[in-house]
């Protein structure tokens, strides 16, 4: 019976099949198909990411801004916390018992097996505390890492703040090196630098068990890199004078912007009310952020260089004699009366030359100065001629950075307006407006708009006779500390050096015998050029301005003040902007001791109007 | 009762040999099968090592501490047990055949009342001391003596309703008795056996309807009903088409054809409604392990990311990432095969499967040259366990096979299994070795 035997085969051929389908099996899994090795790295090798140490920031003196320090992030992992005793983790970290629920399920949403912030940013204090309780709250562990750290309650507007990138930003493409998680600039300086400050992050390979404890780097670190630290930057801020401008500030609302005139280096960045930088680095950022937000006052809302609604006032009149005497409609000896009926105007001698006009801001002067500068008789029509006349003024004003974005480099700068024929065109109709139109530009009112960012650079320009370096805040990046040269290109404006000395004349006269007599350093010998202005505010009181330079022969500092509702700027604005120069120059108070005094007092706030 | 090839075997049986003729026991054994016994012991006690090694404490292979080192000491008395095995008079295995079955049926029934569940199942016997001991192993030889003894008296062929039954009372018994101890997977070996009847003569066509059940079950799974349906017409429709006699049959294939419907149907219910929980998990893995990666699906995914992530040449030596880490579960016992696949690639993968080849294609050669058909028998019996245990263990690592908790021979981790398929084959290799003293061929 052979056939039986030959059922061997059968057998056999059965053991075979079996073998060389396996073996092809296994060479598709093992050769063909690589999506099991990837697998494979995604399941045993685990990227840490090393973040870098963000870069520091220091004041022109050496004086660090901003440090990097140790915050903790208290991390889950829901698979491992099992038996957890939620009312007492709720009360060590100071939560409700719902919110602590409402992480769970969070953490829970998010993975299963994977790690998740449950508490994010403990100080070292919150730490100490909770570190010592962990062992009862297993799945619970603490993740350190640096958060921004502040060794003074200053420059809150300026240096902006980080924090964790948004869903969007991870969209767009220009952050395509960012992960979820990852900290950004959001405002300021932070953000403006971001690409410096970040530095580069460096990757670990660890190999990990099915639990993912440690088990060693992945070929004994080879493909690790190392993170590199971001780059450190110098400020132009005098720290100094910055907390003092903060500290006669406070209280009020407003900004002072300090300038060096050579150079652009913005040396005090005040916006009041301000707020203390640290409280966007603890663990109640978010709360602090939205009340912050919320307040009535506009605390976030960057005034220097965002307050671009409100008219310049009366400095503007300096700019108007600067481009007349440019355009030749005046001279320096150029003599009107103060005519009321004209404009209205306050009790002074008259009839004034251009210094005495400046010096007691004649508004009747500069209406006809002003007029004499628009109609020039280009044109019979005196609609032509007031249009061509605006046109031809709007392109001067233009160069002292008006009107426009100066570049400081910081994000959110608004430009500002200058009134121009389009916008008259609109609003009257073509040949439907003329000089009695638009005359209260003459005395820096009407459609006007300045930052005073802007007035503080005007008054850079007056200092540098006619030109300007673009203001920032950051001098240099890096170990070598060479100045950017971005930062240091000079604007021209369309006037000529020696049209500035006579106002300057005036400016010095002003603080010397006029409106701006608060300011006045003559007791220790500092000559201010300055000049007083008042914002016609409809909603209330009037806004105060002041603007200035000292020393007159070898000016080192220009700078505006603006303070809402202080009504004149000879009585609020004029004595800060005074304190300040006297700060800066002989980093002491003593010539205006008394009117430190009053500005702290804040009764300028208190003054009825006339 | 003349069954097999005589012809064939006859002259190389007459042909001098001097090793065939040697006197002793040792000299007639089959050197060939020992040496790729001892090969795959040492390469699985190389790879038990390789799993629990980690970098950063390296025990030493031969530590107690470590399954290494234990797996070393099964081995060190498998040996004696081998020894033992040989040198025992070969007449006992054939005499005590039904004595020692019976006494495995008393000890799966003594282990089912007394045995204290250990994860659902109620198989192992504590011995004392730390030892425990799993007589559904044991009951692996014992079964196949039995079938061996029993179908030297009887002949398959004679189709004799009676004897059929009592054959598949012998193989059955201990199955069921191991179902009851929560051992499905260990159960599903004794329908090996079937290898092994159809070599003795049990008609193709169970072999043919049990493929072809065992198919449509998995494929009805895996496939719409509607498509698997009209695939089945189809097949039918082209073997009738090409074999004028199954035409004459016409109504036996429409009533064929609606058996398998009725199958397909009950294979649904089956496997939502009868089947436990963690047996439809496993099914339902073989399907789709992507499906819950970290439920059921787990072992069979991770054990395919460490078998695919091994590439063509391996990551080598103790290098494994996959398996070091317990990426998958029951590393060093039920899926050993993942650290072959992982450390030593293709290579090494399809160099195991060539072993467990040759060894399995010996054991025929081996069955084949008995003059028993005891001994034939026995054969067939080792080798048809061996291969299940070879295609489950195999097949459910590369997700071929659905995941069933049975070792892979001489290789995974565990005494009980190591000795019980020590026992399966030396039990063959000594009768082998005597089979010139069998003077009559049946």
């Amino acid at each position: 019976m052979n056939y039986l035997e030959n059922r061997k085969y059968v057998i056999q051929a059965i053991f075979l099949v079996v073998g060389i389908v396996y073996a092809l099996r296994l060479f598709y899994i093992q050769v063909i198909d690589s999506s099991y090795k990837q697998a494979a790295e995604t399941n045993a090798i685990k990227t840490i990411i090393q973040y870098p140490f963000r870069g520091l920031i220091y004041d022109r003196n050496g004086e660090l801004l901003v440090q990097n320090t140790p915050v903790y992030d208290l991390m889950i992992v829901p698979k491992e916390a099992r038996n957890i005793d939620t009312l007492r983790l709720a009360n060590m970290l100071d939560i409700t018992l719902e919110d602590a629920r409402e992480r769970f399920k969070k953490a829970r949403t998010y993975s299963w097996v994977k790690p998740s912030i449950f508490q994010q940013m403990l100080s070292t204090a919150d730490f100490a505390h909770i570190q010592d309780n962990l062992i009862d709250f297993p799945g619970f562990y603490i993740n350190a890492r640096t958060a921004r750290g502040y060794p003074h309650q200053s420059l809150g507007h300026a240096l902006g703040y980080i924090a964790e990138i948004s869903p969007k930003q991870l969209e767009d493409s220009t952050y395509k090196g960012y992960r979820p998680g990852d900290y950004i600039g959001k405002a300021g300086i932070e953000m403006a630098y971001e690409k410096y400050l970040m530095g580069q992050r460096g990757v670990k390979y660890k190999m990990v068990n099915v639990r993912g404890i440690d088990k060693g780097s992945f070929k004994d670190g080879a493909y690790d890199t190392l993170s590199i630290a971001g780059q450190n930057m110098v400020s132009t801020i005098d720290l100094d004078l910055q907390a003092y401008g903060e500290y006669l500030m406070n209280g009020a609302k407003g900004s002072i912007v300090a300038i060096e005139p050579k150079t652009g280096e913005i040396l005090a960045y005040v916006s009041a009310p301000f707020y203390d930088p640290n409280l966007f680095t603890g663990k109640d950022y978010g709360k602090n952020y939205m009340q912050l937000l919320q307040d009535p006052d506009k605390t976030m809302f960057n005034r220097p260089i965002m307050a671009d609604r409100n008219p310049p006032g009366s400095i503007f009149k300096l700019t108007q004699a600067l481009i007349a005497l440019e355009d030749g409609v005046i001279n320096p000896n150029t003599t009107y009366a103060c005519n009321k009926s004209l404009v209205n105007c306050h009790p002074h001698p008259s009839p004034l030359d251009l210094r005495g006009a400046v010096q007691h801001s004649c508004n009747p002067w500069f209406f006809q100065a002003y007029k004499a500068l628009i109609n020039q008789g280009k044109s019979k029509n005196t609609f032509t001629d007031t249009s061509l006349g605006l046109k031809d003024w709007r392109e001067h004003v233009l160069t002292f950075g008006f009107g426009k974005k100066l570049g400081i480099d910081i994000p959110g700068e608004k430009s500002g307006i200058i009134a121009s024929t389009d916008l008259y065109d609109r609003v009257y109709g073509k040949n439907r407006w003329k000089y009695s139109t638009i005359y209260s530009l003459s005395i820096g009112q009407g459609e006007l708009g300045v930052t005073p960012l802007q007035m503080a650079n005007f008054m850079a320009i007056v200092a540098n006779k006619g030109y300007y370096v673009t203001p920032h805040l950051i001098r240099s990046i890096g170990e070598d500390g060479k100045p950017l040269a971005e930062n240091y290109e000079r604007h021209y404006t369309s006037v000529k050096p020696h049209h500035f000395d006579p106002i300057i004349e005036g400016m010095a006269e002003v603080v010397r015998a006029g409106t701006g007599r608060k300011a006045s350093l003559d007791k220790i010998g500092i000559t201010v050029c300055g000049k007083t202005g008042t914002a016609q505010n409809p909603q209330g009181p009037d806004h105060a301005v002041f603007v200035a330079f000292a020393p007159k022969e070898d000016p080192k500092i220009a700078i505006a003040v603006y303070v809402e509702h202080g009504k004149w700027g000879g009585q609020s604005a004029a004595p800060i902007a005074g304190l300040m120069i006297e700060k800066y120059m002989t980093d002491s108070i003593s010539a205006l001791k008394v009117q430190e005094k009053w500005v702290l007092s804040r009764e300028y706030l208190n003054i009825k109007s006339k | 009762m003349p069954t097999g090839g005589q012809g064939l075997l006859k002259e190389r049986v007459v042909q001098p040999s001097s090793r065939r003729q040697s006197t002793t026991v040792f000299g007639n054994l089959d050197w060939f099968t020992v040496l790729i016994y001892f090969v795959l012991v040492c390469l699985g006690w190389m790879n038990i090592y390789a799993v629990v090694y980690s970098p950063d404490n390296v025990v030493n292979i031969f530590s107690f501490d470590i399954n290494s080192g234990k797996q070393l000491v099964w081995i060190g008395t498998g040996v004696i047990l081998m020894i033992v095995l040989i040198v025992v008079d070969y007449k006992v295995y054939e005499h005590l055949a039904y004595p020692i079955y019976g006494g495995i049926i008393l000890l799966l029934l003594f282990t089912l009342a007394v045995a204290n569940p250990v994860a659902g199942s109620r198989s192992w016997l504590d011995l004392g001391g730390g030892v425990r001991l799993q007589p559904a192993e044991l009951a692996k030889f014992a079964t196949a003596l039995a079938i061996s003894k029993f179908l030297s008296q009887v002949s398959l062929r004679q189709q004799k309703m009676k004897d059929q039954m009592i054959l598949a009372a012998i193989t059955f018994l201990p199955a069921v008795i191991i179902i009851l101890q929560n051992e499905t997977g260990s159960a599903l070996v004794f329908g090996a056996f079937i290898l092994a009847f159809f070599r003795e003569g049990m008609s193709p066509l169970i072999l043919i309807i049990g493929g072809s059940a065992a198919a449509i079950f998995i494929l009805t799974l895996l496939v719409p009903k509607l498509y698997l349906l009209i695939g089945v017409a189809a097949l039918m429709g082209l073997a009738m088409f090409l074999d004028y006699r199954l035409m004459r049959r016409f109504k036996t294939m429409i009533a064929l054809f609606v058996l398998v419907v009725g199958m397909v149907f009950s294979v649904d219910y089956f496997v939502n409604d009868i089947l436990q929980p963690h047996q439809q998990n496993r099914i339902k893995a073989l399907i789709n392990p992507e499906a819950d990666p970290l439920g059921y699906g787990w072992n069979v995914t991770q054990s395919k990311i460490a078998i695919g992530s091994g590439g063509f040449w391996g990551k080598g030596f103790l290098e494994g990432t996959q398996t070091k880490f317990d990426f998958v579960p029951e590393q060093s016992t039920d899926f050993i095969f993942c650290t072959i696949g992982e450390e030593h690639g293709w290579v090494g993968s399809t160099i195991l499967i060539g072993l467990f080849m040759l060894l399995m294609m010996r054991i025929v050669y081996i069955a084949e040259r008995q003059k028993s058909v005891f001994g034939r028998t026995y054969g067939y019996c080792v080798v048809s366990v061996i291969f299940f245990h070879f295609v489950i263990n195999v097949g459910m690592t590369i997700g071929l096979a659905p995941v069933v908790g049975i070792p892979l021979p001489f290789f995974s981790y565990g005494g009980s299994s190591l000795w019980s398929f020590t026992i399966l084959l030396f039990i063959l290799l000594a009768i082998d070795a005597n089979r010139n003293r069998e003077l009559v061929r049946q």
